[in-house]
C-alpha cells in the first residue's frame, strides 16, 4: 500500500492518477444545518471531495469546519477552506488541530477576499500570516509535529494541503513563480480560479509544465458554469482576478434568453473535456455557485461518472 | 510625516459648543505640511467657529496659538500661563499632540480637531498616501524598498494575492498593488531571485500587537 500524507479520498484518487473531480458547497447564512445537508445530498457520490467555503466574499456564514462535519455526515469528503482574514496564528493552529481530530483530511489555504467586499466592511482584517505561510504551517504541523512556535504537538494533523492559484492575474510571467513558491511552501494540490480564458490558462499551464511544477503538485482546473448573461457580465467587470473574454458573453447571448443556462452548462462540459486532454491538469474543481443541484447532471454529461474508487 | 485630516465642522462644534472661551492650538510640524492643523488652518477654523457662534447669538472668545511642536514638553510649556484661563482647548495636532497636551494640562478639556490618519508622504499638493505602519521591524531591504505591511491591503508578505488585477489592488482600482510594485522593482534591480524566497512569519510583537511601545536610549538620556 502506498504511503499517504493524509489518506484522504482526494489524495488517493490523485495519487492513483485518476482525473479528480471536486465540488464546492457554500455554507448558509445562519444556523440551519439542513441547508448544508440538502446541498450535500446533491453532491454525495458525484464528487471526490467538496470544498466548504470559509466566509466567502467576506460575508458571515456558518463556520467552514462545522459545515464540513455536516457534509461528512452526508457521506462527502470535505476540503476545509481556511482564510487568513479572520483568524490569527493561534486560532488557525487550534482549528487545524480540531478539524483533524474530527476527521477532516483536506484543507485549502487562502488569503481571503478583503473584508470591505462583505457584509461587515468595518471589520478588522487579521492577516497575521499569509496563505503561503499557512501552507507551510500546516505542512510543518503534519510532517514535523510542531507548532509555529517550534513547540511539539500532541498528535499530528493528517491533512492533504491545497492552495489556490490565479493564472489570470497580471503579469503572467511571474504568476508561475508564485505557484513555484506555494509548492516550495509545501502544497499538495492546487485549485485554480474559475477559467474562462482557455488560451491564457493553456499558456500558464505550459509555463508550469516547462518549470516542472506539474510534476510536483496536482493542479485542478477551476470551472464555474455561467447561469446567466448577467452573471457573466458581473464576473467580467466586478470580480477581482477574473478573466471573462467577450466571446463567452457573446456565445451565451446568442443562445437566446431561455437557453442561457443550458449553454453555460454545455460550455462547462466542453471545458472539462479539454482539461482531460491537457498535460499537467490532474482534475477539475467545479464551483457551481448556488447550483449544487445541477452538479450531478454536469458530471454525467462531462463523462466524470461514476467516480473511481481507490482503496 | 504623520498625515491628518481635519474633523467635520459639525463634529468640532459639538465638542466645543459649551465653551465660552476656547483656545485653538495648531502645530508647526506634520499637520502644517499636510494642511490639517497648522497656523493657517487654526485661523480658518477660528473664523468659521466665530461666525457659527455669532449666528447662534452666542458670545464666545476664540483665541489662536500655533506651537512649534505639541509632542515636546518645552513647546507645550509655552501656554502654561494661559491654559487654565480657557474652558476648553481644541488641538489641531495629531493624536500624539492632543494626548501630550491633555497629560500636561490634565484639569482642562482638550479636544482633537483632526483625525490622525497615517504615516505618509505628499504625493502631490493635496494628495497624501500611506508608506509606513511603524511595525517596528523594517523589511524594506528584501521587498525592493516597497512596504507590503503598509501598502498591501492584506499585509501579505508573499504576494500578490489573487485579487491583483492589471497592477491594481482588489479593494480599489485607484490603489496600486504593492506586490506588483515590489516585483517590478526587484526586476529592475536584477534581484528577482529575492521574490522566489518565501518570506517567513512576521513577528508582530514589535507592532501594536505587542502593546504600547517605548524606545529608550540610555546613551542620549540626560
Amino acid at each position: 500500500m502506498a504511503e499517504y500524507k493524509s489518506g484522504s479520498n482526494l489524495e488517493k484518487i490523485l495519487a492513483a492518477g485518476a482525473f479528480a473531480f471536486t465540488g464546492e458547497l457554500g455554507p448558509p447564512r445562519g444556523a440551519d444545518g439542513d441547508v448544508v445537508r440538502k446541498k450535500a445530498r446533491h453532491l454525495s457520490g458525484v464528487v471526490d471531495a467538496v470544498n466548504i467555503t470559509d466566509n466567502q466574499t467576506a460575508v458571515v456564514r456558518m463556520s467552514s469546519w462545522a459545515a464540513s462535519l455536516i457534509a461528512a455526515s452526508e457521506g462527502l469528503e470535505p476540503v476545509y477552506q481556511m482564510v487568513c482574514r479572520d483568524r490569527n496564528r493561534l486560532a488557525m493552529q487550534a482549528d487545524v488541530c480540531g478539524a483533524a481530530a474530527l476527521g477532516i483530511t483536506n484543507m485549502l489555504c487562502l488569503s481571503g477576499d478583503h473584508q470591505r467586499f462583505g457584509d461587515h466592511p468595518g471589520a478588522k482584517g487579521v492577516f497575521d500570516i499569509d496563505s503561503m505561510q499557512l501552507v507551510r504551517m500546516v505542512k510543518t504541523m503534519r510532517d514535523e509535529g510542531r507548532f509555529l512556535s517550534g513547540g511539539e504537538m500532541n498528535g499530528r494533523p493528517k491533512m492533504f494541503i491545497g492552495a489556490a492559484a490565479n493564472p489570470f492575474a497580471e503579469p503572467l510571467a511571474w504568476r508561475v513563480h508564485r505557484l513555484a513558491k506555494k509548492i516550495a511552501a509545501g502544497v499538495d494540490f492546487i485549485q485554480t480560479q474559475s477559467i474562462y480564458n482557455m488560451e491564457r490558462f493553456a499558456e500558464w499551464l505550459r509555463r508550469a509544465n516547462d518549470m516542472g511544477l506539474t510534476e510536483k503538485t496536482y493542479i485542478l482546473a477551476g470551472v464555474t458554469p455561467m447561469k446567466s448573461v448577467a452573471m457573466a457580465k458581473y464576473l467580467q467587470s466586478r470580480v477581482p482576478g477574473m478573466d471573462v473574454p467577450d466571446e463567452v458573453i457573446k456565445r451565451l447571448r446568442s443562445a437566446g434568453r431561455k437557453n442561457v443556462a443550458e449553454e453555460g452548462i454545455r460550455m462547462a462540459c466542453e471545458q472539462i473535456e479539454r482539461f482531460k486532454e491537457m498535460k499537467g491538469v490532474a482534475g477539475v474543481h467545479l464551483m457551481a455557485i448556488e447550483w449544487e443541484h445541477r452538479v450531478p447532471e454536469i458530471a454525467q454529461r462531462a463523462g466524470l461518472l461514476p467516480r473511481p474508487r481507490v482503496d | 510625516m504623520i498625515v491628518a485630516k481635519q474633523k467635520p465642522f459639525e463634529e468640532i462644534v459639538d465638542m466645543v459648543k459649551d465653551a465660552d472661551k476656547l483656545l485653538i492650538v495648531g502645530c508647526n510640524e506634520c499637520v502644517t505640511v499636510c494642511e490639517a492643523g497648522g497656523k493657517k488652518e487654526v485661523g480658518i477654523l477660528a473664523s468659521a467657529l466665530r461666525m457659527y457662534f455669532a449666528n447662534q447669538g452666542r458670545e464666545v472668545q476664540i483665541d489662536e496659538r500655533t506651537l512649534e511642536r505639541q509632542c515636546d514638553h518645552e513647546y507645550l510649556e509655552e501656554i502654561r500661563d494661559i491654559a487654565d484661563t480657557y474652558d476648553a482647548i481644541l488641538s489641531l495636532a495629531c493624536g500624539v499632540g492632543v494626548q501630550f497636551m491633555a497629560e500636561k494640562y490634565h484639569s482642562q478639556f482638550v479636544y482633537p480637531g483632526v483625525n490622525t490618519c497615517f504615516l505618509g508622504a505628499t504625493e502631490e499638493r493635496g494628495v497624501w498616501t500611506e508608506r509606513c505602519q511603524a511595525c517596528g521591524s523594517c523589511i524594506l531591504a528584501v521587498t525592493g524598498g516597497i512596504c507590503p505591511v503598509s501598502r498591501c491591503a492584506k499585509r501579505i508578505l508573499n504576494g500578490p494575492c489573487g485579487g491583483s488585477t492589471k497592477g491594481k489592488c482588489e479593494i480599489n482600482k485607484e490603489v496600486d498593488c504593492a506586490w506588483q510594485l515590489i516585483v517590478d522593482r526587484l526586476k529592475a534591480l536584477d534581484r528577482f531571485s529575492d521574490y522566489e524566497k518565501i518570506t517567513p512569519l512576521k513577528d508582530w510583537s514589535t507592532d501594536r500587537a505587542g502593546g504600547p511601545r517605548k524606545v529608550v536610549r540610555e546613551d542620549v538620556k540626560l
